[in-house]
């Protein structure tokens, strides 16, 4: 950046030093020429007027000879300053005005604007890599609940995208490669106010060179990064990055979630929709019976492994087993099929008749559309998963009616919004795994009473100074607030605000589905699930004293000190005559 | 010898002597300061400052510096001078020639500064 700006003024110094000496000479000659008055008196031109005369015959306006008119000589001198003084001009101007428009200056120029931006931000920040399908939907995501993000893309084209995109917050946006620590660095990698990067682009090794620049430079910011292998997903946990998303694992594992219990599949979904989401139907892939895999890739490995641990039969398709490494992993032979499972005939060589799961998982996405539009025709009663690579394609995997379809980069952006706008949910999601699937079921129609028909709000909760003013003020004082008094209406005692208490951190300790008249403690987090506006009126009782005294004892304090004095006088007045 | 370096060191150290000699002399008297004399030293400081452009160390920095308050102290000096001679109309009395050249000393300190940095880095450099 530096560099280019040095560049710049070196090259500068010709045109400048051309026209500068021109104008001297040009000047010089005009005040050095003796010309005449008006009344034919000898009269020597000043520098002044000298100056004013070349200036405005080198940008070639032409006021005419003043102030008297010239004589021959002066004439010829002017002939020859003008042809060059014009010259000059343009020759330096032009290059002055190339060097401007240069591409490599433009560049530093914004990059330097960009970073400058950064180092000027107040509140905290995420690093988001990458704004691809995964990261744009990420992005979007994030704004959306009032977080701030910082967006770095290769692809210049990419980030004009993002500035035409109407986000709900201003994003900065550098065009640069993410795996060159200069620019993590100016993208704000070391700022105070860093939250978290996340590292989502196309390729493995750039995401990995991310975390690792990440934890050398600034150890303590949460790293979230995408992988698509298990040997980079293992290189990555090594030098120790928070959090790494396997698109792949994170789906087979939601499959298992719907096979083993639909109810906690389902709440887990509700809970992690986007908001002003309809609510999703609960979905029941069938746990007995033959599943068919097409595609032996990451991705059917992932659905087969977890597949075979829920005890259930599988036949693989896959048309070049001895690069999926098919051969290898040692299969009897009637549990897979050479083929590309798009022709009916391999299909029925795998037992599409009696099958009751399909999965098309290939990575070519014309294949898989293919795969079920076969598959259906042979079995339409198959519960069938569709993999989309492509975003481009959503219609027509909307249109095939699959009933699950897994999109890599939707799952990928779902899973850091969690991470990164409530973490309480992803403790909570991995608690909730013990617990049974009628337990689930409860809790799932528990909010489908509160919620009606749009996904629940998800929020947070700590009680502390800065997010729960008067509830700390009070347990400061030695009060007791519970629980159920947060979940008390602060508009009318009587009422309960609709929401649910999901899980509370408390001095270390775990709770799912807290007790409700236990009293809060300093620094307790707490998960919360409801309406929109329940959050609304929760955070009165939080923050507002008044509002929070009046629930606890169902009195509105007099709030100026004159009235004050005034209540207690009457208080002092009633217990006097008593 | 690095030509380069011959032409830098002319024009600062001929900046600093054209600057000196406009300045000496009585200091409200307008004869023993010719305008010529002031044009000499504008151009030749605003060339001096173009050679400066794009030096990458910390003494290039400090000399451009110099040069350019001894641009700006000449501007002014050649700005008051035409505006007491072709606007207001006083012409140079005593009180505009002091101011002016005033100005020109300011910028004649510049100048010695500059030359300075220029010997401490030769002496410095020792090739």
């Amino acid at each position: 950046m530096e560099n280019i700006i040095f560049l710049i003024f070196r090259r500068m110094r010709q045109p400048l030093l051309t026209l500068t000496m021109t104008y001297a000479i040009a000047v010089l000659g005009l005040v050095l020429i003796p010309g005449q008055d008006a009344d034919g008196n000898p009269w020597h031109m000043d520098f002044f007027h000298a100056f004013y005369f070349v200036s405005y015959t080198a940008t070639t306006i032409g006021f005419g000879e003043i102030p008297y008119p010239f004589t021959g000589a002066q004439r010829m001198w002017v002939i020859f300053s003008l042809y060059a003084t014009v010259i000059v001009w343009i020759y330096s101007i032009g290059t002055l005005l190339a060097l401007i428009q240069d591409k490599t200056f433009q560049e530093a120029i914004t990059e330097g604007r960009f970073a400058r931006r950064i180092r000027h931000m107040r509140e905290p920040f995420y690093i988001v890599c990458g704004y691809g399908e995964t990261g744009s939907a990420l992005v979007h995501a994030l704004t959306e609940r009032n977080q701030n993000v910082v967006v770095i893309d290769i692809d210049p084209s990419r980030v004009s995208v993002l500035q035409l995109e109407n986000l709900r917050q201003y994003v900065p946006g550098l065009h640069g490669d993410a795996a060159r620590p200069v620019h993590l660095l100016e993208a704000g990698l070391e700022h105070p106010l860093c939250r978290g990067i996340v590292a989502v682009t196309n390729f493995n090794e750039v995401n990995l060179k991310i975390a690792i620049t990440s934890k050398l430079l600034n150890a303590p910011v949460k790293v979230i990064c995408r992988a698509d292998s298990h040997e980079v997903e293992a290189n990555m946990a090594s030098f120790g990055t928070n959090y790494i998303i396997d698109p792949f694992d994170t789906f087979a594992k939601h499959l298992a979630t719907a096979l083993q219990s639909p109810g906690l599949h389902l709440l887990h979904r509700w809970l992690t929709g986007i908001r002003y989401q309809p609510l999703s139907n609960p979905i029941y892939p069938p746990n007995k019976g033959l599943w068919i895999v097409c595609g032996y890739g990451r991705f059917g490995k992932a659905i087969h492994k977890r597949l075979r641990d829920e005890g259930i039969d599988t036949v693989i398709v896959e048309a070049t087993p001895d690069e999926t490494g098919l051969i290898e992993a040692g299969l009897p032979e009637e549990q897979w099929v050479l083929g590309w499972g798009t022709e009916a005939v391999t299909l029925e060589e795998a037992g599409i008749g009696n099958a009751v799961g399909l999965v098309a998982g290939t990575d070519n996405d014309s294949n898989n559309l293919s795969i079920i539009m076969t598959a259906k025709e042979l079995n339409p009663n198959l519960f069938v998963i569709a993999r989309q690579n492509n975003d481009d394609n959503e219609g027509l995997f909307n249109a095939i009616d699959a009933d699950i379809v897994m999109h890599p980069s939707s799952i990928i952006a779902n899973k850091i919004r969690v991470l990164l706008g409530t973490p309480l949910l992803y403790e909570f999601v991995s608690l909730a795994m013990y617990e049974t699937d009628g337990w689930a079921c409860e809790l799932v129609s528990r909010v489908s009473a509160i919620v009606h028909d749009q996904v629940p709000e998800v929020w947070e909760i700590s009680i502390d100074e800065q997010n729960a003013y008067a509830v700390n003020e009070m347990v400061l004082k030695g009060g007791k607030v519970t629980l159920a008094h947060l979940l008390t209406d602060p508009q009318q005692r009587d009422k309960r605000i609709e929401a649910i208490p999901l899980l509370r951190l408390t001095e270390g300790s775990r709770e799912l589905l807290p007790a409700e008249d236990d009293s809060l403690k300093r620094g307790d987090r707490l998960l919360m699930c409801g309406r929109l506006s329940s959050r609304y009126r929760m955070e009165w009782t939080l923050q507002n004293e008044h509002a929070l005294s009046y629930i606890l004892t169902g009195q509105n304090k007099p709030r100026g000190w004159v009235w004050q004095l005034l209540s207690k006088k009457k208080t002092n007045g009633a217990s006097g005559t008593a | 010898m690095n030509p380069e370096k011959v032409v830098f060191g002319f024009f600062i150290v001929l900046a600093l002597t054209l600057n000196f000699g406009f300045f000496v002399g009585d200091i409200h008297n307008p004869d023993h300061h010719h305008v010529y004399e002031l044009f000499a030293v504008v151009v030749v400081n605003v060339v001096a400052t173009i050679l400066k452009f794009g030096d990458r160390t910390q003494m290039g920095a400090v000399l451009l510096a110099t040069s350019l308050v001894a641009v700006l102290q000449l501007f002014a000096a050649a700005f008051v001078w035409a505006f007491a001679v072709h606007i207001s109309g006083t012409g140079l009395t005593p009180v505009v020639t002091a101011s002016i050249v005033s100005l020109s000393g300011g910028a004649m300190l510049a100048n010695v500064i500059s030359v300075v940095l220029l010997v401490i880095e030769t002496v410095m450099l020792r090739r």
